[in-house]
């Protein structure tokens, strides 16, 4: 179906592609996950390597409840894309449009109470150079924190094209690919959630 | 040199070698050509490190200034030369091999390689700012206190980085996506396979540099406490992190070298490659194991010693992939109709100084030797008998062997024997008596030695600069041949993988028509070899 609507130029370059069911885009941005899931594999030793060799007084200061507030809020952007893209594919734009939107809204939030914990945590004294875990913690969420602000960036620049009628029911590739990368940020969340503040 | 090399590209301009170019062919060009430059300036820096170590004694470099070229010899051959050269092969061949028009996401391809050049002068800007002095290795804490240079030493490495990347998610996606019709897994190229191997460690490899780089840049700039030990940080964190991308590096160096040499053997043997899914699987095992082995570098931290036996086993396994892919290798020209060109004697001179390098990593990975050679120059010439014996010998031979197809032009025999010659002797010359300097206890990395070592270090210096030379006849050959060398014919070799299947050079696209294949990449001898794949491209020359 998608393929009806790229060019019959393209499909042929990819036909080897389309012969295993693999979309070159989306193998692309599943590679580029996987690059990503090693990068913060490498974070997060380094955290742990911490939490459990030099253990801190300090992690008691994490607000887990406020934390986890966020997290719910996280985790319904997720939701939100999913339902975005269930509406392009039923062809309801509309649908898209108010979906993404309220991802944007809900990620934007979430950065909201990160820097809202961030500005807790400072005010208690601890710092990217106050301690041990000062370093890993804001170095390790920050950068989490990071890769949600690309990803309201890309669901903005998604957002434009859907607002341009860039995406129909046959043609919704842009929202799926931003949709992995939005799911792969929140999975990313739920680890360092449970291995920062629940264990 | 790289202008009067590119402006001659028979009927099409020079200067699109100097814009954002999407034609995987250019790209691969842009590759080679900024890369060897690359290469030049690392052996520049390496006959300076040798000149002051010809005698013992400061000659006249001191310790900061020997560390500083030192640290960007090795980081410049690294991550400038060895690592992109073979993306450049990469990017020229592998589209062709498969027989694709280009690469999957060909604007990502170009930013690959537009992250090279700004990522290099980073690295070589920082000689005006106190260059980076703590190794190729950067190990903490030396690497949190020394200058600025250092910090941009990081970040270059982590655009570097960022660029390999880039370029593995496309090989892996070219590679799956865009065969052409009849190009099963199983009758691609081998150096495709190397590709698929590196680009998979490239994929889970780099990314951990990455991280521990900015871990070194947070250090240094952000005040976090990573690696400093004197406020509990840990400095063999950073060991851990850079060796679990770096040892792989290793093999990101090495198997699309041996993806080179695997085209080479059986073109001028006249014989099927033996073994072609030996090599093929031994190059994505080699990959796997090549992700457990990296703690092999630490055996002398002071990490957990019940971990050294386990690092070791999987260390000596990979010997069993690689012995594999020797005698295949060797099966191969085995009574073969053999040709001796130049790309064939930098094959086989691949074989016989990567055979040293590979052993001698096998006394490395064993703890008793590891311990009493550990940081001694016996590692040194174990590395560059890999890298420079193997992998630079395996990217002459692909220069050689591509050179007509690249140019449609064809080098000089004569001057390619040359280099040969000069090469082969001057790389034994260099590292052979290392391997005994280090074995009598001659620490690598200081600017100053013992008086015992000189004639040994006389040897390897008049070694390094008969290997500075042997690269004139190269440069001359190259840059004469490409603007006045006889034409080549499309497939002077008479091979029968895709790239020699269409003109020398290929036209934008590559092909005249999408090609059919119906064969093996190396199926010599047998009745459907040739015109089962020339069938699909009518315009063969030869």
């Amino acid at each position: 179906m998608r393929e009806a609507t790229r060019s019959a130029d393209e499909a042929g370059m990819f036909a080897a592609g389309v012969r295993l069911g693999l979309d070159h885009l989306k193998l692309g941005m599943w590679l580029f996950l996987a690059s990503e899931v090693m990068f913060f594999g490498g974070l997060i030793s380094a955290f742990m390597h911490f939490k459990v060799n030099n253990p801190s007084p300090e992690s008691s200061l994490l607000d887990v409840v406020l934390v986890g507030l966020n997290t719910f809020v996280l985790l319904t952007s997720s939701l939100t894309v999913v339902l975005g893209l269930a509406a392009i594919q039923r062809g309801d734009r509309r649908g898209l449009i108010g979906y993404l939107t309220a991802t944007i809204l809900l990620g934007t939030a979430f950065l909201v109470g990160q820097g809202n914990e961030f500005a807790t945590l400072y005010r208690h004294g601890i710092t990217l150079s106050s301690s041990l875990f000062g370093s890993s913690f804001f170095t390790l969420t920050g950068f989490h924190g990071l890769h949600v602000l690309v990803g309201i960036c890309w669901a903005l620049s998604t957002l434009v094209k859907a607002l341009r009628a860039g995406y129909s029911q046959g043609s919704y590739l842009g929202v799926e690919v931003f949709g992995l990368y939005w799911h792969f940020v929140d999975i990313v969340w739920i680890i360092l959630f449970t291995l920062i503040y629940l264990i | 040199m790289s202008m009067s090399t590119e402006a001659v590209t028979p009927g099409r301009g020079w200067r699109r070698y100097f814009t954002w170019n999407t034609d995987h062919k250019v790209i691969g060009v842009q590759y080679l050509v900024t890369t060897f430059c690359f290469f030049l300036i690392g052996g520049l820096l390496a006959m300076l490190v040798r000149a002051e170590l010809a005698q013992p004694g400061p000659d006249f470099l001191n310790g900061t200034e020997f560390n500083r070229f030192l640290t960007n010899h090795g980081s410049v051959m690294l991550f400038l030369w060895i690592i992109p050269v073979l993306a450049g092969f990469g990017n020229y061949l592998v589209p062709l091999m498969i027989g694709a028009r280009d690469m999957a996401f060909p604007n990502m391809n170009a930013l690959s390689f537009w992250l090279i050049p700004p990522a290099g002068l980073i690295m070589l800007a920082s000689f005006f700012v106190g260059a980076a002095e703590a190794g190729w290795t950067a190990y903490a804490p030396l690497s949190i206190q020394t200058p600025v240079g250092q910090t941009l030493w990081a970040v270059s490495v982590i655009i570097l980085g960022t660029s390999s990347l880039l370029g593995a998610v496309n090989f892996v996606t070219t590679v799956f996506t865009m065969r052409a019709e009849g190009m099963t897994f199983w009758r691609l190229p081998l150096f495709v396979w190397g590709m698929l191997a590196t680009s998979l460690l490239v994929l889970l490899a780099t990314p951990v540099l990455t991280a521990g780089l900015v871990l070194i840049a947070m250090d240094r700039m952000a005040g976090t406490l990573f690696f400093s030990a004197s406020n509990g940080g840990d400095p063999i964190l950073w060991q851990n992190m850079f060796w679990f991308y770096s040892h792989p590096a290793v093999y990101i160096m090495v198997l699309p070298a041996m993806g080179i040499v695997s085209e080479v053997y059986p073109v001028f043997s006249r014989k099927p490659i033996f073994g072609y899914k030996a090599i093929a699987m031994s190059s994505m095992a080699i990959s796997i194991l090549g992700l457990t082995v990296w703690a092999h570098h630490m055996f002398t931290s002071g990490m957990d010693p019940r971990l050294r036996i386990p690092y070791m086993i999987s260390s000596m396994i990979i010997a069993v992939p690689t012995g594999i892919k020797i005698f295949s290798w060797l099966a191969t020209i085995w009574d073969g109709k053999i040709r001796f060109t130049t790309p064939m004697l930098f094959a086989l001179g691949f074989i016989s100084m990567f055979l040293i390098g590979g052993i001698t990593g096998i006394f490395l990975a064993a703890i008793p030797i590891d311990v009493h050679v550990h940081d001694t120059y016996f590692v040194v010439a174990h590395l560059h008998f890999v890298l420079f014996g193997g992998s630079v010998s395996a990217v002459y031979a692909g220069l050689y062997y591509w050179f007509p197809k690249i140019t449609g032009r064809m080098y000089d025999e004569r001057l390619g024997k040359v280099h040969f010659v000069a090469n082969f002797v001057g790389t034994n010359l260099t590292y052979l008596p290392m391997f005994l300097a280090g074995l009598l206890g001659m620490p690598r990395r200081v600017s100053d030695y013992s008086p015992e070592f000189t004639t040994l270090n006389l040897l390897a210096t008049l070694g390094a600069f008969l290997l500075g030379t042997s690269a004139l006849p190269f440069i001359y050959n190259a840059v004469v041949s490409w603007v006045s060398g006889p034409k080549a014919a499309a497939n002077p070799w008479r091979a029968l993988t895709l790239e020699w299947q269409t003109d020398s050079p290929p036209p934008a696209e590559n092909f005249h028509q999408p090609p059919v294949v119906n064969s093996g990449p190396y199926d010599y001898g047998q009745p459907m070899g040739v015109s089962g794949q020339a069938q699909a491209v009518p315009a063969v020359g030869d």
